[in-house]
């Protein structure tokens, strides 16, 4: 049977040229500017207005058929205006003049009520975005359902023959999404650019005597030839699926606990949540005056690089049209930065890190241990591959989370393990931190490697 | 007047849309191979209000309207949406969507106005039941009386939000129906300092309503008062205990409990595809006969309630467990098709843009004989667990956590001291085993429950009497 190589390498791809993308964005920065002009002629002192378009097309297989097709087609527009110091915002799915009218009408009428706030505004106009170099973003996928539904089978079927033990299947789905993002302010910015996702994803059962388990796999990118191929996202999923069955309860302890790659960017993610400007000024964060402390230990670095060509997380400019650039956020396991946009940077006296809307591509820098390397460093103690529910508390740092994984000992994976939960203080947990892995997740904002920990209390039996 | 009319003035005549031109396009949407089809038309209005630091510090107002256009043919879903409502835009999607199917004879189809008598909550506008300055002098009112309650009150914050909401659903049967839903909120959280020591207190509610319901029974300052409550509590709390141990749930807030541990795993779409550890268990034993437990739509008032669903089925009052026993399943129209049953009015979507599902409204358990504080009394050690904040279920290995944020540890059969917030973990097919006591405590929660599934988020309420779990894991630090 003849195997297609690159599924996603499609035939016809048209390049994109860059004055056919000015041609599309256009029309965009015309109603933005119409957003401002309104805006400006209704009375507000300044504004900022942003508007979003964007295209998709997902579709599901299960069992080996098609289950589902979407066709996605989203538009909004969203305004903020100031009066002075007041600020009010408004937003709409619809693009119409008229209704271009009455949005910057709804925010200026609610500006009418809000309080002076001597902190509000619009970014310092010396650190807007100047430059805008080609970030490798737009990498449009112009396939069709069929083939889509193809792929997803595909993908599907990788995972359902891949073991007798694998009984079920929540399906396949190939995702596709274009789109272009404008943004403009009253101090003259105004810049719009198209970007794209592709995904695939495939979620399988598998079930031995009474133990049902359920796991999955996606792939995720900008260019769709970067996407894993189908065959090999259903055998992940269908591997996943299958260590997980027969899983026991441990005893309730103490132990080391590695992090696999995938759940511990959500550590960093806390990491991030307590050093932003929000939770700084408002008091609720748990590493409160900790600029220039050490937060980790000593071998621990932790950067910002916002414009890898072709990543998920990259962006010329934030949420306000600020620059972003390169940035050291723990140097040697020291706090080195905050995460602030223009607001939160004015409430601590500060100046804007260039993070209105979050980090991008945060990375944490990995040792040279791949992930066995990991586990023979655990040695013996907990791998966590899921994590449940939200009990973390970003005011104490108080931590504890329900978890599913594998006991290992002497380094081996010994059996799957479940129904127990973690616990620590996220400010122990990160001094804690042993090794971070070369095994690097790169479908998100946060890249890490797995992340060893010295020692939680896990509860089970 | 008649929702319905309401709904088209609101929907249809901008768009200069009528009954035939929406026949029009079922006519292109549905053939012989078509089981169900509908058209989905959504016109949303929210606004929301937020105070911190003392200060009105941001309002936002929100428009956001569009229509979803779907045809099932047996399992098969084809679905397209858009924010324009006009004609030739809803034939393309009508053409895309009918794709899906691939042969069948096209059929016509007569509208027939669907005129529900049962309503659940009144059409009100809730950003209209309050000048804009009403609305901040209560923020302002509540912050004011909130930074008296305590002087180790760091900050506060109050927030307040609206949404009224018009939707219009045709299907292939000829049914139209409409449905206007007001949903207000309102949360107060504060921080509190003490000698160092920083924590946090939140505590909100609302309903399907509009915002006078936050003057009646002084409910605004109420949620001040428990928020900064909740906060001091925790000022005093020390290391939970970590391991398997009974534990005493709180009536209302905790039953998101029953969510987690079976909601999910009764929704109906993962007992068609068996997926869940529930699928093809109806008639078992899944709980201790003390357990009945319901989803129930038609609650008045309530944020989970709804008076049609987003099918256009009329919600019910759908038993799930009926002393310990599963009854059935909550269905949406396509699952209960595949399934051989009645839809249940669970059929539930966030909006035009995403897909009907099969959802939870209200799901709660009926009370039971106890006094709450014979419970309490009956246990020698173990947990009392009065607050939670979310949780998550594995609906197919049936795991499922919940995280307490106010606790206290029960020692010889009485409430001692208090214990830092800690997560639950269990398995949702026996954990109501394992119920062995119920309270005459029945409380619903004051309505702020949103639950997630495939990315979609819909408002759900939940409710419960005290309750005795004989063995659960307490996930502290306390080893």
């Amino acid at each position: 049977m003849e195997r297609v190589f690159k599924p996603y390498k499609t035939t016809g791809n048209p390049v994109q040229n860059p004055e056919h993308i000015q041609q599309q964005i256009n029309p965009l920065k015309d109603i933005v500017q119409r957003l401002l002009d309104e805006a400006k002629k209704q009375g507000a002192t300044a504004a900022e207005a942003g508007l979003s378009q964007e295209n998709g097309l997902s579709v599901t297989a299960r069992l080996g058929e098609v289950e589902t097709i979407e066709h996605h087609c989203d538009q909004g527009l969203g305004v903020t205006v100031y009066f002075g110091q007041r600020k009010g915002s408004a937003s709409t799915t619809d693009l119409s003049l008229e209704s271009i009218k009455e949005t910057v009408n709804a925010a200026c009428s609610i500006a009418r009520y809000t309080s002076e706030d001597s902190f509000s505004g619009l970014p310092d106009p010396a650190l807007l975005a100047t430059e805008f170099p080609d970030l490798d973003l737009n990498h449009p996928w112009p396939i069709h359902a069929d083939a889509a539904i193809s792929l997803a089978v595909d993908c599907e079927n990788a995972a359902r023959n891949y073991h007798p033990e694998i009984t079920n299947s929540e399906g396949a789905t190939v995702n596709t999404h274009q789109g272009i993002r404008v943004l403009g302010n009253s101090l003259g910015f105004l810049q719009g650019y198209p970007s794209t996702r592709h995904s695939l994803s495939c979620s399988v059962l598998a079930q031995r005597g009474d133990s049902m388990q359920r796991d999955y796999w996606f792939s995720v990118a900008r260019n769709p030839v970067d996407l894993e191929l189908p065959q090999a996202v259903g055998i992940k999923a269908a591997e996943r699926t299958l260590r997980r069955l027969a899983a026991r309860r441990l005893p309730t302890q103490q132990c080391a606990v590695l992090f696999a790659a995938e759940v511990a960017s959500s550590l960093l993610g806390s990491f991030i949540g307590a050093i932003s400007g929000g939770a700084l000024y408002r008091k609720s964060s748990f590493l409160l005056d900790a600029l220039d402390t050490p937060i980790f230990p000593g071998f621990v670095q932790i950067t910002e690089q916002p414009h890898l060509p072709c990543a998920l997380g990259s962006a010329n400019y934030d949420s306000e049209g600020v620059a972003t650039q390169d940035r050291v956020l723990v140097e040697d396991g020291v706090l080195r930065s905050y995460v602030l946009s223009s607001y939160s940077a004015r409430k601590l006296g500060l100046q804007t890190t260039g993070n209105a809307g979050g980090v991008r591509n945060l990375t944490i820098t990995p040792s040279e241990l791949d992930f066995n390397g990991m586990l023979n460093s655990l040695h013996t103690g907990l791998l966590v591959t899921e994590l449940m529910g939200q009990g973390v508390n970003n005011v104490t740092g108080d931590y504890s989370r329900g978890a599913a994984g594998f006991w290992v000992e002497n380094g081996v994976m010994l059996y799957p393990v479940e129904e127990i939960t973690i616990a620590g203080n996220l400010k122990d947990m990160f001094k804690q931190l042993l090794a971070v892995g070369n095994d690097v997740d790169y479908r998100g904002n946060i890249r890490t490697g797995s992340l060893l920990l010295e020692r939680m209390s896990l509860a089970g039996e | 007047m008649e929702l319905l009319t309401l709904a088209k003035q609101a929907i249809l005549t901008p768009a200069n849309l009528h009954d035939h031109h929406i026949e029009q396009i079922m006519a292109r949407l549905i053939c012989s191979a078509v089981d169900v089809a509908d058209i989905y038309f959504q016109s949303s209005h929210s606004e929301s209000w937020l105070l911190e630091g003392g200060i009105i510090k941001d309002g936002s107002h929100s428009i956001e309207q569009g229509v979803g256009v779907r045809a099932v043919a047996g399992d098969k879903t084809g679905f397209a949406y858009s924010d324009r409502i006009e004609l030739p835009v809803l034939l393309a999607a009508a053409d895309n969507v009918r794709a899906i199917v691939r042969q069948g004879q096209n059929t016509a189809v007569n509208l027939r106005q669907n005129s529900n008598n049962q309503r659940y909550y009144a059409p009100l506008n809730p950003l209209q039941s309050l000048a804009d300055q009403q609305k901040v002098d209560l923020l302002n009112y509540v912050d004011t009386e909130t930074r008296k309650l305590d002087s180790r009150i760091e900050e506060v914050i109050v927030s307040l939000s609206g949404v009224y909401e018009q939707i219009l659903v045709a299907d292939h049967a000829g049914m139209l129906a409409a449905d206007i839903r007001p949903l207000v909120r309102m949360n107060v959280s504060v921080i509190v300092v003490d000698k160092g020591r920083r924590e946090q207190g939140s505590m909100g509610g609302g309903g399907r309503t509009d915002y006078s319901y936050f003057f009646e029974q002084d409910r605004a300052l109420g949620y001040a008062k428990e928020a900064v409550r909740q906060a001091l509590v925790n000022l005093e709390s020390s290391e939970a205990p970590a391991g398997n141990m009974t534990v005493v749930l709180g009536p209302g807030w905790p039953g998101i409990l029953l969510h987690e541990a079976i909601g999910h795993g009764l929704e109906g779409d993962f007992n068609r595809k068996g997926t869940s550890a529930f699928s093809g268990r109806v008639g078992e034993r899944v709980a201790s006969n003390l357990c009945t437990v319901v989803d129930d739509g038609t609650l008045a008032g309530c944020r989970g309630s709804l008076s049609i669903d987003d099918e256009g089925t009329a919600t019910e009052n759908t038993v799930l467990i009926e002393n310990g026993i599963l009854k059935g399943y909550m269905q949406d129209k396509l699952n209960a098709r595949l399934m051989g049953v009645k839809p249940t009015g669970n059929g539930r979507r966030e909006s035009y843009a995403c897909l009907p599902m099969p959802r939870m409204t209200n799901t709660y358990m009926l009370p039971g004989q106890h006094d709450p504080e014979e419970i309490i009394k009956s246990v020698k050690n173990g947990l009392y667990a009065k607050n939670f904040a979310g949780g998550q279920v594995d609906i197919t290995s049936g795991k499922f956590v919940f995280s307490a944020n106010e606790a206290y540890l029960i020692e010889d059969g009485k409430i001692t001291r208090p214990v830092k917030g800690a997560t639950l973990i269990g398995n949702g097919p026996d954990v109501l085993t394992k119920v062995s006591m119920v309270g005459n405590d029945l409380q619903l929660d004051s309505g702020v429950g949103t639950c997630g599934k495939d990315g979609q988020s819909v408002p759900v309420g939940v409710g419960q009497p005290s309750l005795k779990i004989d063995q659960i894991t307490v996930g502290g630090t306390g080893v």
